[in-house]
């Protein structure tokens, strides 16, 4: 096993299009680094890049003590899943297995020794004769797994694994995957592993780190908590969590302990929040999450008032879709401690949990709330 | 009994609008059904035709315009094999082999590295080759008979097999490249990526992965060329001059000579015998023509 570092990579294409803009990360030995971003992030590629499948037109790819940027994809001691599983139709799965393997010239004892390991490792010993289109899209996806496994890798590359399947499976899936790689860490062989997803919930669960990305930039890289809770910055903020984050435009003045005003409202800057604050003040994007904007009895003293647009009943909450000096602000309420006569219309008061308030710089999106 | 009356007329007459209805689809389906059976037997006449006719004595072939021989006789058979040369028609028939099977196989071979190569690789120039090798194929081949022949001429190939199968054996054919090229555009790159992450080099991955995955489109140009090289006449009467290695077209031809009367039974005789490896193996790959490509491979 050996960890992952990228070095001012970057991707150009031949029509001039940057699709990587020199990112840099250290991805640690037996890591579960998920890289996630909305579609044409460039995280795909960037896994291409490491995988050897793309071209790299600047800085460098290091696995282990290895720059691989020239290796071919079969020398850099790696593996991938596919999105498609790209299995080879035309093999049995235990072909489909070995065929690595069999590449390296291995002996015939030793693939079936693996295949037969990784196949009980996997549960598919029943699927050794099939063909790939005799299989379920979860058995696809787990022979799919096998092919990556059976290589003993120094690094494993899942590209979207799991986006062609149902939600149901797609849940077993992540739970499996996620066991894996703490059971190969517990047997004393840790796998390095790079995961891409659209899907923040896989990201969430699944990572041991995340690696947001945005239109060719890393936008932060840090654990799921660290990144729920202190987004380094208003994308990281609205792309993670849901209901999305709370981003409006308002405006910060320090003067009288500071306050916060949206449209004719101001909401004062507590001390919690005060201590934390590192901006001048100015235009800010005030970036509140649905879980911590509390609903409180209209006439509160601070609170902010709105009236109410939506309300979306989830079973254990409530989604409270409320417009407040025209801006569309989420809500979540706990189902037994809201109040069901509440209709469209109806007017609403909400108090920010000012622990939780992040503080936006409305140029450069960077959080001016995560103390000095 | 007089509540019900109108409900049971309601499901009468909803009987006879349906029992109309079928009754109109059947006669559709009998129309439709012999106007293709009577133009396919137009189509197949000749060929029927041609068996019947090769049983038939040379008089009767002109007496009886039917297709079933008065008496059926297999002296065109026999005596047509005999030839008028001093070989058998075996012999046309292994000529024509030696023609074919390097032909087929090699253009197999060139024409698949050739197309991999285009659709999947980047070289420069490769937008330039391409179109040079679709232009080719607008080319009529008359233009190139003429340098082409001193070309072989000149390197001594002539009165040999080389001129006829050795350009196909250098992917020359280019109808079969761009067929093949299209063919791999619509075939999607992940299994390829996945064997060169699994290891494989280019040439394992084309071998391995590729080849399979184009069995069908690959068996298509076997049959096309194996066809086409079967019925090619003006090739082999360019090249070939002895009559020891004349091939089966040429042989037919030689059938037909002014020194000697017609014997038009044992010419439809041997045409007969000259298309049925054409027809077998039509028959034999048609099974991998039709069937589907890398089903449950890729998802979606």
């Amino acid at each position: 096993m050996a960890g992952l570092q990228l070095r001012n990579v970057e991707k150009t294409y031949a029509n001039a299009f940057k699709a990587v803009h020199g990112i840099n990360l250290e991805i640690e030995d037996g890591e579960f680094m998920v890289l996630v971003g909305p579609s044409g992030c460039a995280k795909s590629t960037t896994l291409r890049m490491i995988a050897g499948l793309e071209t790299i037109t600047g800085g460098e790819v290091k696995i282990g003590d290895t720059v691989v940027n020239d290796l071919a994809p079969g020398k850099r001691g790696i593996a991938m899943v596919f999105q498609n599983y790209a299995l080879y139709p035309h093999m049995k799965v235990a072909n489909n297995l070995g065929f690595g393997l069999r590449l390296k010239r291995r002996p015939k004892e030793e693939i079936a020794k693996a295949t037969e390991e990784v196949s009980h490792t996997l549960e598919i010993e029943e699927l050794l004769d099939r063909l790939p289109k005799q299989l379920s899209g979860g058995q696809a996806q787990r022979v799919a797994v096998g092919r990556a496994l059976i290589k003993s890798p120094e690094v494993f590359l899942f590209d979207e694994p799991l986006s062609n399947l149902d939600a149901k499976l797609r849940a077993s899936m992540r739970v499996r995957i996620t066991d894996l790689h703490k059971r190969l860490k517990a047997e004393g062989r840790p796998a390095t592993v790079v995961y891409v997803t659209h899907d923040q919930v896989e990201a969430m669960t699944m990572g041991d780190r995340i690696c947001v990305m945005k239109d060719g930039h890393i936008m932060q890289v840090a654990d799921p908590v660290t990144l729920y809770e202190k987004p380094a910055n208003a994308f990281v903020g609205g792309f993670i969590g849901m209901p999305e984050m709370n981003l409006v435009d308002a405006t910060l003045s320090l003067e009288d302990g500071g306050k916060i005003r949206l449209g004719d409202q101001i909401l004062d800057v507590e001390p919690a929040l005060a201590e934390r604050l590192t901006h001048p003040g100015g235009a800010i994007t005030l970036g509140i999450r649905p879980q911590h904007l509390e609903l409180v009895p209209t006439g509160t003293p601070g609170a902010l008032k709105g009236t109410v647009r939506i309300v979306e009943f989830m079973g254990h909450e409530v989604n409270l879709h409320a417009d407040i000096e025209g801006h569309s602000f989420i809500s979540v309420v706990p189902s037994e401690q809201f109040d069901r006569s509440l209709k469209n219309g109806d007017t609403v008061a909400f108090h920010p949990l000012a622990r939780h308030i992040h503080v936006f710089d409305r140029g450069s999106g960077q959080n001016a709330s995560l103390g000095a | 009994m007089t509540v019900t009356t109108p409900d049971i007329a309601d499901e009468l007459a909803l009987t006879e609008h349906q029992v109309r209805l079928r009754r109109r689809a059947r006669i559709n389906a009998a129309i439709r059904y012999t106007i293709l059976a009577a133009v396919g037997l137009m189509m197949l006449y000749p060929l029927i035709w041609l068996i019947g006719a090769s049983f038939k004595t040379n008089s009767e072939i002109f007496s009886n315009p039917g297709f079933i021989p008065r008496e059926p006789t297999l002296d065109g058979y026999i005596e047509g094999w005999k030839t008028s040369t001093p070989y058998t028609f075996a012999r046309f028939f292994w000529n024509t082999f030696q023609i074919v099977i390097p032909k087929v196989l090699f253009t197999a071979i060139s024409a698949t590295m050739v197309a991999y190569g285009f659709a999947r690789f980047e070289f420069p120039g490769k937008k330039i080759f391409f179109a040079t090798l679709i232009a080719t194929l607008l080319l009529p081949n008359v233009v190139t008979r003429i340098p082409q022949y001193l070309l072989f001429r000149d390197i001594g190939w002539l009165d040999s097999f080389l001129p006829l199968w050795v350009p196909s054996a250098l992917a020359g054919d280019a109808f079969f490249v761009f067929m093949l090229v299209q063919f791999l555009r619509a075939i999607p790159r992940d299994m390829e990526e996945a064997a060169r992450v699994d290891g494989a080099n280019s040439l394992q991955t084309l071998i391995f992965i590729v080849v399979p995955l184009l069995k069908p489109a690959i068996i298509s140009v076997c049959l096309f060329q194996f066809m086409w090289t079967m019925n090619d006449f003006l090739g082999p009467l360019i090249y070939i001059s002895s009559v020891d290695k004349f091939p089966i077209s040429l042989a037919l031809k030689l059938s037909i000579d002014t020194t000697e009367a017609f014997e038009w039974n044992r010419i439809l005789a041997m045409s007969v015998l000259a298309i049925t490896p054409a027809l077998i193996v039509f028959f034999m790959a048609q099974k991998h023509f039709i069937e589907g490509i890398s089903a449950g491979g890729v998802k979606g």
